[in-house]
Protein backbone atom coordinates (compact mmCIF):
# COMPACT_ATOMS: atom_id res chain seq x y z
CA UNK A 1 0.00 0.00 0.00
CA UNK A 2 1.03 3.52 -0.37
CA UNK A 3 0.58 6.21 2.17
CA UNK A 4 1.55 9.48 1.42
CA UNK A 5 4.38 8.61 -1.19
CA UNK A 6 5.76 5.40 0.80
CA UNK A 7 5.51 2.06 0.31
CA UNK A 8 3.81 0.51 3.56
CA UNK A 9 3.51 -2.98 3.84
CA UNK A 10 -0.26 -3.87 4.48
CA UNK A 11 0.07 -7.55 6.84
CA UNK A 12 -3.65 -7.73 7.54
CA UNK A 13 -6.83 -5.98 6.59
CA UNK A 14 -7.76 -3.08 8.27
CA UNK A 15 -10.57 -0.53 8.47
CA UNK A 16 -9.36 3.19 7.43
CA UNK A 17 -10.50 4.04 10.79
CA UNK A 18 -7.68 1.78 12.17
CA UNK A 19 -5.21 2.40 10.43
CA UNK A 20 -5.18 6.06 11.13
CA UNK A 21 -5.33 5.45 15.30
CA UNK A 22 -2.49 2.65 14.91
CA UNK A 23 -0.61 4.83 13.01
CA UNK A 24 -1.25 8.31 15.70
CA UNK A 25 -3.05 10.70 12.79
CA UNK A 26 -4.91 13.15 14.34
CA UNK A 27 -8.63 12.45 12.63
CA UNK A 28 -10.19 15.07 13.86
CA UNK A 29 -7.86 17.24 11.64
CA UNK A 30 -7.37 15.14 8.71
CA UNK A 31 -9.00 14.13 5.09
CA UNK A 32 -8.55 11.37 3.22
CA UNK A 33 -8.38 10.70 -0.37
CA UNK A 34 -8.27 6.40 -1.65
CA UNK A 35 -7.08 5.83 -5.25
CA UNK A 36 -7.75 9.67 -5.96
CA UNK A 37 -11.26 9.52 -4.29
CA UNK A 38 -12.30 11.37 -1.42
CA UNK A 39 -13.36 9.00 1.33
CA UNK A 40 -16.18 10.68 3.37
CA UNK A 41 -15.41 10.43 7.24
CA UNK A 42 -18.55 8.72 7.50
CA UNK A 43 -16.92 5.55 5.56
CA UNK A 44 -13.58 5.29 7.57
CA UNK A 45 -15.22 2.46 10.01
CA UNK A 46 -15.89 0.34 7.13
CA UNK A 47 -13.88 1.29 4.81
CA UNK A 48 -11.24 -1.52 4.45
CA UNK A 49 -7.49 -1.21 3.27
CA UNK A 50 -6.00 -3.45 0.80
CA UNK A 51 -2.34 -3.44 -0.08
CA UNK A 52 -3.21 -2.14 -3.35
CA UNK A 53 -4.51 1.12 -2.37
CA UNK A 54 -3.01 4.50 -3.01
CA UNK A 55 -4.08 6.45 0.16
CA UNK A 56 -3.50 10.19 1.04
CA UNK A 57 -4.05 11.82 4.43
CA UNK A 58 -4.11 15.55 4.44
CA UNK A 59 -4.31 18.63 6.72
CA UNK A 60 -3.92 21.82 7.56
CA UNK A 61 -0.64 23.96 8.05
CA UNK A 62 0.25 27.35 8.16
CA UNK A 63 0.40 29.00 4.75
CA UNK A 64 -0.37 32.35 2.69
CA UNK B 1 -20.23 56.51 10.84
CA UNK B 2 -22.32 53.51 9.36
CA UNK B 3 -20.61 49.88 9.18
CA UNK B 4 -18.35 50.01 6.50
CA UNK B 5 -17.99 46.31 6.04
CA UNK B 6 -16.69 44.04 3.62
CA UNK B 7 -18.64 41.16 1.98
CA UNK B 8 -17.36 37.92 0.21
CA UNK B 9 -19.60 35.70 -1.43
CA UNK B 10 -22.48 36.87 0.86
CA UNK B 11 -20.33 36.92 4.25
CA UNK B 12 -19.58 40.30 6.17
CA UNK B 13 -16.33 41.00 7.98
CA UNK B 14 -15.83 44.11 9.74
CA UNK B 15 -11.88 43.85 8.98
CA UNK B 16 -10.43 44.38 6.10
CA UNK B 17 -6.24 42.63 6.84
CA UNK B 18 -5.80 39.43 5.66
CA UNK B 19 -3.71 37.14 7.28
CA UNK B 20 -1.30 34.26 6.07
CA UNK B 21 -0.66 31.87 8.34
CA UNK B 22 2.92 30.55 7.11
CA UNK B 23 6.06 31.20 7.99
CA UNK B 24 5.37 32.09 11.91
CA UNK B 25 5.93 29.70 14.86
CA UNK B 26 2.51 28.52 15.59
CA UNK B 27 2.62 29.85 19.62
CA UNK B 28 2.89 33.08 17.56
CA UNK B 29 -0.19 32.80 16.05
CA UNK B 30 -3.03 33.91 17.80
CA UNK B 31 -0.88 36.77 19.13
CA UNK B 32 -0.97 37.77 15.19
CA UNK B 33 -4.28 37.21 14.56
CA UNK B 34 -5.33 38.99 17.54
CA UNK B 35 -3.08 42.23 17.39
CA UNK B 36 -4.11 42.18 13.42
CA UNK B 37 -7.49 42.07 14.41
CA UNK B 38 -7.99 39.94 11.57
CA UNK B 39 -10.84 38.11 10.89
CA UNK B 40 -9.39 36.17 7.87
CA UNK B 41 -6.51 34.00 8.28
CA UNK B 42 -5.28 31.57 4.90
CA UNK B 43 -3.94 28.09 5.37
CA UNK B 44 -2.29 25.33 3.40
CA UNK B 45 -3.08 22.02 2.95
CA UNK B 46 -0.29 18.96 3.08
CA UNK B 47 0.71 15.79 3.94
CA UNK B 48 -0.68 14.54 7.84
CA UNK B 49 2.36 13.65 9.61
CA UNK B 50 2.41 10.21 12.28
CA UNK B 51 2.42 11.37 15.39
CA UNK B 52 1.34 15.18 14.70
CA UNK B 53 0.90 16.43 17.87
CA UNK B 54 -0.04 20.11 17.40
CA UNK B 55 -2.39 21.31 14.40
CA UNK B 56 -2.60 25.20 13.00
CA UNK B 57 -6.16 24.86 14.11
CA UNK B 58 -5.52 25.15 17.15
CA UNK B 59 -3.37 28.14 17.53
CA UNK B 60 -6.68 30.02 15.72
CA UNK B 61 -9.21 31.55 17.74
CA UNK B 62 -12.97 30.75 16.76
CA UNK B 63 -15.05 32.80 14.86
CA UNK B 64 -12.10 33.68 12.10
CA UNK B 65 -13.15 32.40 8.74
CA UNK B 66 -10.62 30.10 7.29
CA UNK B 67 -9.25 30.89 3.73
CA UNK B 68 -7.44 27.33 2.45
CA UNK B 69 -5.52 27.99 -0.11
CA UNK B 70 -4.89 25.79 -3.22
CA UNK B 71 -0.40 26.33 -2.83
CA UNK B 72 1.36 23.41 -4.53
CA UNK B 73 -0.78 23.14 -7.20
CA UNK B 74 0.39 23.39 -10.69
CA UNK B 75 -2.84 22.94 -12.53
CA UNK B 76 -6.65 23.31 -12.37
CA UNK B 77 -7.14 19.78 -12.09
CA UNK B 78 -4.32 19.64 -8.53
CA UNK B 79 -5.81 23.11 -7.27
CA UNK B 80 -9.32 21.47 -7.35
CA UNK B 81 -8.35 18.29 -5.48
CA UNK B 82 -6.54 20.40 -2.74
CA UNK B 83 -10.35 22.90 -3.11
CA UNK B 84 -12.46 19.20 -2.45
CA UNK B 85 -10.32 18.06 0.11
CA UNK B 86 -10.36 21.32 2.31
CA UNK B 87 -14.37 21.54 2.24
CA UNK B 88 -13.74 17.40 3.83
CA UNK B 89 -11.97 18.88 6.52
CA UNK B 90 -15.38 21.19 7.41
CA UNK B 91 -13.83 24.16 7.45
CA UNK B 92 -16.48 26.46 5.44
CA UNK B 93 -16.53 26.62 1.70
CA UNK B 94 -14.28 29.63 1.05
CA UNK B 95 -11.10 28.50 -1.11
CA UNK B 96 -8.30 30.61 -2.31
CA UNK B 97 -6.94 29.50 -5.52
CA UNK B 98 -3.10 29.64 -6.24
CA UNK B 99 -1.70 28.18 -9.53
CA UNK B 100 1.88 27.94 -9.73
CA UNK B 101 4.45 26.38 -12.56
CA UNK B 102 6.80 29.20 -12.47
CA UNK B 103 9.11 28.26 -9.21
CA UNK B 104 11.48 30.87 -9.64
CA UNK B 105 8.91 34.12 -9.19
CA UNK B 106 6.20 32.00 -7.86
CA UNK B 107 3.75 33.91 -10.63
CA UNK B 108 0.21 32.28 -10.47
CA UNK B 109 -1.49 30.99 -13.85
CA UNK B 110 -4.32 32.98 -14.98
CA UNK B 111 -5.62 30.21 -17.40
CA UNK B 112 -5.44 27.68 -14.98
CA UNK B 113 -6.77 29.98 -12.50
CA UNK B 114 -9.76 30.69 -14.76
CA UNK B 115 -10.77 27.20 -15.14
CA UNK B 116 -10.43 26.14 -11.70
CA UNK B 117 -12.82 28.86 -10.57
CA UNK B 118 -15.32 28.14 -12.81
CA UNK B 119 -15.51 24.53 -11.51
CA UNK B 120 -15.32 25.50 -7.77
CA UNK B 121 -17.91 28.15 -7.77
CA UNK B 122 -20.19 25.96 -9.68
CA UNK B 123 -19.93 23.52 -6.92
CA UNK B 124 -20.87 25.95 -4.13
CA UNK B 125 -17.25 26.78 -3.12
CA UNK B 126 -16.69 30.70 -2.42
CA UNK B 127 -13.90 31.31 -4.59
CA UNK B 128 -11.27 33.81 -4.11
CA UNK B 129 -8.24 33.31 -7.05
CA UNK B 130 -5.06 34.93 -6.53
CA UNK B 131 -3.89 36.02 -10.13
CA UNK B 132 -1.35 38.38 -12.12
CA UNK B 133 -3.37 41.46 -12.30
CA UNK B 134 -4.47 41.59 -15.70
CA UNK B 135 -7.89 43.28 -16.78
CA UNK B 136 -8.92 40.34 -18.98
CA UNK B 137 -8.45 37.63 -16.81
CA UNK B 138 -10.40 39.79 -14.06
CA UNK B 139 -13.09 39.90 -16.17
CA UNK B 140 -12.95 35.94 -17.24
CA UNK B 141 -12.68 35.19 -13.65
CA UNK B 142 -15.75 37.52 -12.75
CA UNK B 143 -17.97 35.47 -15.54
CA UNK B 144 -16.68 31.99 -13.40
CA UNK B 145 -18.07 33.01 -10.65
CA UNK B 146 -15.04 33.72 -8.54
CA UNK B 147 -16.16 35.75 -5.11
CA UNK B 148 -13.14 38.26 -5.16
CA UNK B 149 -10.26 38.98 -7.39
CA UNK B 150 -6.61 38.49 -5.91
CA UNK B 151 -4.12 40.54 -7.65
CA UNK B 152 -0.61 39.99 -6.87
CA UNK B 153 1.83 43.12 -5.78
CA UNK B 154 4.50 41.79 -6.03
CA UNK B 155 5.95 38.30 -6.51
CA UNK B 156 5.22 36.02 -3.30
CA UNK B 157 7.06 36.70 -0.44
CA UNK B 158 9.07 39.59 -1.98
CA UNK B 159 8.11 42.53 0.54
CA UNK B 160 8.94 44.73 -2.72
CA UNK B 161 5.60 46.72 -2.67
CA UNK B 162 3.01 47.79 -4.70
CA UNK B 163 5.06 46.96 -8.10
CA UNK B 164 1.51 46.42 -9.88
CA UNK B 165 -0.35 49.83 -8.55
CA UNK B 166 -1.42 51.07 -12.61
CA UNK B 167 -2.80 47.68 -13.32
CA UNK B 168 -4.56 46.92 -10.02
CA UNK B 169 -6.23 50.33 -10.10
CA UNK B 170 -7.41 49.17 -13.52
CA UNK B 171 -9.16 46.01 -12.60
CA UNK B 172 -10.79 48.07 -9.28
CA UNK B 173 -12.04 50.47 -11.59
CA UNK B 174 -13.25 47.96 -14.45
CA UNK B 175 -14.51 45.13 -12.57
CA UNK B 176 -17.33 44.81 -9.56
CA UNK B 177 -15.97 42.53 -7.56
CA UNK B 178 -13.89 43.08 -4.19
CA UNK B 179 -10.41 43.50 -5.07
CA UNK B 180 -7.93 42.08 -2.42
CA UNK B 181 -4.08 42.78 -2.84
CA UNK B 182 -2.36 39.55 -2.04
CA UNK B 183 1.22 38.80 -2.19
CA UNK B 184 4.38 41.10 -2.25
CA UNK B 185 3.09 43.89 0.71
CA UNK B 186 5.96 44.14 2.20
CA UNK B 187 5.03 47.47 4.98
CA UNK B 188 1.75 49.04 6.40
CA UNK B 189 2.51 51.78 4.17
CA UNK B 190 2.48 49.68 1.30
CA UNK B 191 -1.44 48.18 2.95
CA UNK B 192 -1.98 51.87 3.51
CA UNK B 193 -1.56 53.03 -0.19
CA UNK B 194 -3.73 49.97 -1.71
CA UNK B 195 -6.65 50.70 0.55
CA UNK B 196 -5.98 54.26 -0.74
CA UNK B 197 -6.14 53.12 -4.21
CA UNK B 198 -9.92 51.86 -3.33
CA UNK B 199 -8.76 48.01 -3.01
CA UNK B 200 -11.60 45.99 -1.05
CA UNK B 201 -8.91 44.27 1.61
CA UNK B 202 -4.92 43.77 2.02
CA UNK B 203 -3.90 40.43 2.46
CA UNK B 204 0.09 39.91 3.46
CA UNK B 205 1.57 37.05 5.59
CA UNK B 206 5.93 37.74 4.68
CA UNK B 207 5.65 41.23 6.12
CA UNK B 208 4.37 40.49 9.22
CA UNK B 209 6.30 37.08 9.82
CA UNK B 210 9.53 38.37 8.98
CA UNK B 211 9.44 41.43 10.76
CA UNK B 212 11.49 41.69 14.04
CA UNK B 213 7.99 41.88 16.24
CA UNK B 214 5.68 40.19 14.50
CA UNK B 215 3.01 40.93 16.83
CA UNK B 216 3.89 44.57 16.66
CA UNK B 217 3.78 44.63 12.81
CA UNK B 218 0.35 42.91 12.52
CA UNK B 219 -1.17 45.82 15.01
CA UNK B 220 0.35 48.10 12.49
CA UNK B 221 -1.11 46.65 9.39
CA UNK B 222 -4.21 46.92 11.29
CA UNK B 223 -3.75 50.35 11.63
CA UNK B 224 -2.63 51.21 8.22
CA UNK B 225 -5.49 49.57 6.66
CA UNK B 226 -7.82 51.14 8.15
CA UNK B 227 -6.37 54.42 7.60
CA UNK B 228 -6.52 53.97 4.08
CA UNK B 229 -9.73 52.75 3.88
CA UNK B 230 -10.93 55.73 5.96
CA UNK B 231 -8.38 57.82 3.36
CA UNK B 232 -10.48 56.23 -0.11
CA UNK B 233 -13.80 56.37 1.29
CA UNK B 234 -13.25 60.42 2.20
CA UNK B 235 -11.38 60.85 -1.05
CA UNK B 236 -7.96 61.73 -1.56
CA UNK B 237 -7.41 65.35 -1.98
CA UNK B 238 -5.92 67.08 -5.49
CA UNK B 239 -2.49 66.94 -7.02
CA UNK B 240 -0.81 70.36 -8.16
CA UNK B 241 1.97 69.54 -10.47
CA UNK B 242 3.52 72.34 -10.96
CA UNK B 243 2.93 74.73 -8.61
CA UNK B 244 2.46 75.39 -4.77
CA UNK B 245 -1.36 76.71 -3.49
CA UNK B 246 -0.93 78.84 -0.06
CA UNK B 247 -2.82 76.73 3.20
CA UNK B 248 -2.62 79.74 4.93
CA UNK B 249 -4.88 82.97 4.10
CA UNK B 250 -3.22 85.45 1.51
CA UNK B 251 -4.63 88.42 3.22
CA UNK B 252 -3.98 90.58 6.76
CA UNK B 253 -0.38 89.82 6.70
CA UNK B 254 1.39 91.49 9.07
CA UNK B 255 3.95 93.79 6.36
CA UNK B 256 0.33 95.28 5.15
Amino acid sequence: MTVNGKQISLETPVSVSEFLTENNYQTKRIAVEINGEILPKSQYESRILSDSDTIEIVTFMGGG
Amino acid sequence: MNKDNLIIGGHSFSSRFILGSGKFSVKDTKTVLENGGVEMATLSVRRANTGDKENILDYIPDGITLLPNTSGARTADEAVRIARLTREMGCGEFVKIEIIRDSKYLLPDNEETIKATEILAKEGFIVMPYMMPDLAAARKLEAAGAASIMPLAAPIGSNKGLCTKDFIKIIIEETDLPVIVDAGIGKPSQACEAMELGCAAVMANTAIATAGDVALMSKAFKLAVESGRLAYLAGTGRVLENRGEASSPLTGFLHD
